[in-house]
């Protein structure tokens, strides 16, 4: 399959333009809205990336499947982790207070 | 130039069967590059959402200018990748081989950025241990590890596609690649374009998010 390279100017063309955004939101003070800004812009950059640069839009299904196995997996280690991490303070404290005598070290207390 | 039947392996039926397998294999390898990677994103995660003052005033010491240059850089060394294999699809070899060239060349550049930049931050004192930088909250060094390791990491894998992809370009100047057999330029670039979006999700992590919040 070849794609015409007026498609790759153009993807690239979109990927600078998002550069030059996220650049420019992070001069904003947006106070919790600037992560999630800057992370869905690069986001959308690594689906520019993925379907146009590595021709996944242009693959079989099972290209597909295999792409998105990695995702998979980190999503599966993101969420695991974090269900522990940001539930950690949520114990009640008698719980809390054996548990910081466990194997894990003790939540911070500037944490969420 | 080889033709078509010596450019086959004698496991496959045909090209398009050889060529999509090695697609397939490559992913198979980027998805464990991409828990590789993922693990120290995950790292970044739970300390990050542990410390947020302490990585956020860590995180206005990285110098945004040296990050945007290098993220400017690797989004065109994709393109121009990518432009390789176009050109190598329509078996213009030459073509492939300069673009191949002018990859490696933004790889190289990308590299002496950040070399630039490991230079002003160890100035900086911004190295973790007993003479990192004073004033900053001491958790500020579990940030500074992290960049330390992560970007160090990807300028690692930066290294080894320039090597790569000099081995890929010294093969199409050679005549080894055709319109029918191109599967090493094919799934190199792959690799390339992952090294991209690695430093995609690098760059707000870093130098960005924490900039105002």
């Amino acid at each position: 399959m070849i794609i015409p390279t007026k498609i790759y100017f153009r993807v690239w063309l979109a990927l600078l333009l998002l550069l030059v955004l996220t650049w420019g939101l992070a001069q904003v003070d947006m106070g919790r809205f600037n992560p999630i800004a800057a992370l869905t812009i690069a986001v959308l950059k690594m689906l520019l990336v993925i379907l146009f640069f590595m021709h996944v839009r242009y693959n079989k299904p099972i290209t597909w499947i295999f792409v998105a196995a990695g995702f998979v997996w980190l999503a599966i280690m993101i969420d695991l982790t974090l269900s522990d991490y940001l539930t950690r303070n949520a114990v009640p404290p008698t719980l809390h207070h054996t548990w910081q005598h466990g194997a894990w070290p003790a939540p911070s207390k500037e944490g969420p | 130039m080889p033709n078509a039947s010596s450019a086959l392996a004698e496991q496959f039926d045909d090209l398009p069967q050889q060529q999509e397998s090695s697609v397939l294999g490559m992913w198979t390898f980027l998805a464990t590059e991409i828990l590789f990677f993922g693990g120290m994103f995950m790292s970044y995660i739970a300390y990050r959402s542990a410390y947020p003052q302490a990585f956020a005033e860590a995180s206005r010491h990285t110098i945004v200018l040296y990050g945007t240059i290098n993220t400017a850089i690797l989004l065109t060394s994709s393109l121009t990748v990518a432009l390789a294999v176009h050109a190598v699809q329509e078996g213009r070899s030459k073509a492939c081989f300069w673009l191949l060239v002018l990859t490696v060349l933004f790889g190289c550049c990308f590299l002496v950025v950040k070399g630039l930049e490991y230079h002003d931050d160890l100035n900086e004192q911004l190295w973790p241990g007993p003479h990192f930088k004073s004033g900053l909250p001491p958790q500020s060094q579990i940030f500074w590890f992290l960049y330390w390791a992560m970007t160090g990491l990807h300028a690692l894998h930066v290294t080894i596609g320039v090597g790569l992809l000099s081995v890929i370009a010294w093969m199409a100047q050679k005549g080894k690649f055709s319109a029918a057999y191109y599967n090493p330029v094919d799934v190199s670039a792959l690799y390339w374009h992952f090294v991209d979006i690695v430093w995609i999700f690098l760059y707000p992590l870093l130098y960005l998010i924490n900039r105002y919040s």
